[in-house]
């Protein structure tokens, strides 16, 4: 046993477990708990309460819930494709989870599961992959709504992924680096701006003139990649039925509302990391995770209060969108961030 | 550092694996996932030698035969479904007249 | 360790390369193909080419394979259905060439081109591997990068024109 704790590689893959198996169960935790807070919120947003009765201010309610959809009749339509219709919601929960295993929660290496040199190219690479999962369930359905649902949203979702990829590059640029520990080591101290030094601001990337139409093309994205209101056309009861999920029920369809919350704190961390300076703020850097939680925190709070504010985009008003909009706007802010970068480094 | 008679090999077994979906299958878009296949096992055969002779050059070659691929498939796929609209199929054997 | 990873991902990728080629249902080869890119994303990690990796998820598996699944589906194609002994002939033909592609793959491997020098380790990869891509590819590769971007750009516009089909068949909406 002594000699398995010497072997180097042992260590770092036991500690990646210990590490892994955390951040699992706090993240499954905190999605549980984000469907009662989205209920919550979206209460008082339209002037009532939202759960109260389960527990003291229905915080039981997520256990509730789940103890409902356990003992609720899974149904499988007849005609389905059975494997690939047993394996979709797993696609949904599968690309999230990954990308958690780069994220910083804190000063690494202590926070953070590993750091890779291509850190933003698995991001963009697992909300690739994120796609197949609503493609497949609308598909292994039977059922021409469901299929129409499906192949709606993939088409929303890989429209949107190019202006995310875009508006993703000036961050790149000016941290000189894809490695999610560089990014965040390069917002670091006070706010340097085009030589100045401003005190009273951290030097994240949002706060910097020729970053900011990228964060904002990027949240934009964020809405459209995870499927919520504005964009959440395919899956909104009301439309075509509810879109790729109407077969899927009990244990199922929650997989898929976990698989998005979850791509929902995945990407909000991924946004934190990229342009709100990650785990970074003031104080010593032992205080990183409570600010990440912060941040963390006020970000979902506004995918809550956006779904809950905006009414939905019409589907080719949001193809018009993605397509003629926030494309050429990134494109045209990654050509502004190299001239910006080139300057830097040049003068 | 991986011998580079493994990846070779699994490199002409692959490509053997797309020549065979090529010749073998009648729908035509197994035959164009079949091609995909054969322009993988290139793929491979030219990170392994890039990895053996310790010069980027394979790797971006790859990065050029991905792109192409891409571009082949976008085309490949319009066409199939052209076809599709005036022949009600997509099985190789029946699209045999030139008449459109 | 890396051999064994390298043999696990190897024997997934003939083995979904293989279902790919043997399965009646075309979305299935399609979902087989998926896990084969992925699996071979894997051996460029385990090669020292990440950047590679990660750009063949991202564009193979996740906007190739989606485009495919997209045809097929709009399509609706059903299982293969493949009888005759015409059918037979061709396929017994099919495997026959597979067969000896196979066997003069074998024959000039075993005659044993000359491998080279073989250095244990890398170069130390301070910066990473996208980081020395990006070197090479802006410098001496830059007029093949630009005239990649027109293919692709040439590409588009013939998908978009080829699909929409001729004006009596109206245009295809997304």
């Amino acid at each position: 046993m002594a000699e398995l704790w010497g072997n180097a590689v042992f260590q770092v893959a036991f500690w990646a477990i210990v590490k892994v198996g955390i951040i699992l169960f706090v993240m499954l935790t905190v999605v549980s708990y984000l469907i009662y807070a989205e209920r919550k919120v979206c209460g008082h947003i339209q002037a009532r309460t939202g759960p109260n009765r389960v527990g003291p201010f229905g915080l039981f309610q997520p256990l509730a819930d789940v103890g409902k959809l356990l003992f609720k009749e899974e149904f499988i339509p007849a005609g389905a494709n059975k494997v690939v219709f047993h394996i979709a919601p797993m696609l949904a929960v599968f690309p999230a989870i990954v990308t958690l295993s780069i994220v910083p929660f804190g000063p690494p290496p202590v926070f953070q599961v590993t750091d890779i040199h291509v850190g933003v190219l698995l991001f963009l690479a697992m909300s690739s992959l994120g796609v197949y999962a609503i493609t497949l369930g609308g598909w292994a359905s039977n059922n021409k709504y469901a299929l129409l649902g499906g192949l709606r949203s993939s088409a929303q979702m890989i429209s949107y992924e190019l202006a995310m990829g875009l508006s993703i590059i000036p961050v790149i640029l000016e941290a000189s680096s894809m490695s999610l520990n560089h990014i965040v080591d390069a917002q670091a101290g006070p706010l340097q701006l085009y030589g100045m030094t401003i005190s009273f601001l951290p030097n994240w990337m949002l706060f910097k003139p020729h970053l900011m139409l990228p964060f904002v093309i990027f949240t934009i994205t964020m809405f459209a990649e995870t499927n919520r209101a504005p964009f959440d056309l395919p899956e909104a009861e009301g439309e075509l039925v509810a879109g790729f999920h109407i077969e899927y029920s009990s244990m199922k369809w929650a997989l898929f509302f976990l698989g998005e919350y979850m791509n929902m704190l995945v990407i909000s961390s991924i946004a934190i990391t990229l342009y709100l300076g990650g785990w970074r703020g003031f104080g010593p850097e032992q205080w990183g995770i409570v600010w990440y939680t912060l941040k963390l925190a006020a970000f979902i709070f506004f995918f809550i209060w956006v779904r809950w504010t905006f009414p939905r985009l019409r589907y080719d008003q949001l193809m018009n969108l993605g397509w003629k909009v926030l494309l050429p706007a990134a494109v045209v802010n990654v050509v502004i961030a190299g001239i910006v970068v080139y300057w830097r480094t040049h003068s | 550092m991986i011998p580079l008679t493994w990846s070779l090999a699994l490199s002409a077994v692959l490509f053997t694996i797309g020549v065979v979906g090529v010749l073998v299958r009648r729908n035509a878009l197994v035959i164009f996932m079949s091609i995909e296949l054969m322009l993988n096992a290139a793929n491979l055969a030219f990170v392994s030698f890039a990895q053996q002779s310790k010069s980027l050059d394979g790797q971006i070659f790859v990065f050029f035969v991905m792109t192409v691929a891409a571009a082949e498939v976008a085309v490949g796929l319009a066409i199939i479904v052209n076809v599709f609209r005036l022949r009600e199929t997509v099985f190789v054997d029946e699209i045999n007249l030139l008449k459109g | 360790m890396v051999p064994y990873l390298f043999l696990g991902f190897a024997a997934m990728l003939v083995a979904t390369a293989l279902m790919v080629v043997l399965h009646k249902n075309p979305v299935t080869s399609a979902l087989f193909l998926v896990l084969a890119f992925c699996s071979l994303a894997g051996i460029y990690l385990l090669m020292h080419a990440e950047f590679l990796g990660m750009v063949q998820i991202i564009v193979y598996a996740g906007a190739i394979m989606v485009l495919f699944l997209f045809v097929i589906m709009y399509l609706n194609l059903k299982h293969d259905i493949e009888t005759g002994v015409q059918t037979a002939v061709r396929r017994g033909l099919g495997w026959a060439m597979g067969g000896l592609l196979l066997l003069s793959a074998g024959a000039l491997m075993a005659r044993g081109w000359s491998l080279g020098p073989v250095n244990a380790e890398l170069p130390a990869q301070g910066a990473g591997n996208a980081a020395a891509i990006g070197r090479v590819l802006y410098s001496r590769y830059l007029f093949p990068f630009e005239i990649t971007s027109i293919l692709l750009l040439v590409a588009m516009v013939g998908a978009i024109v080829i699909a929409k089909g001729r004006k009596s068949e109206g245009g295809e909406d997304e």
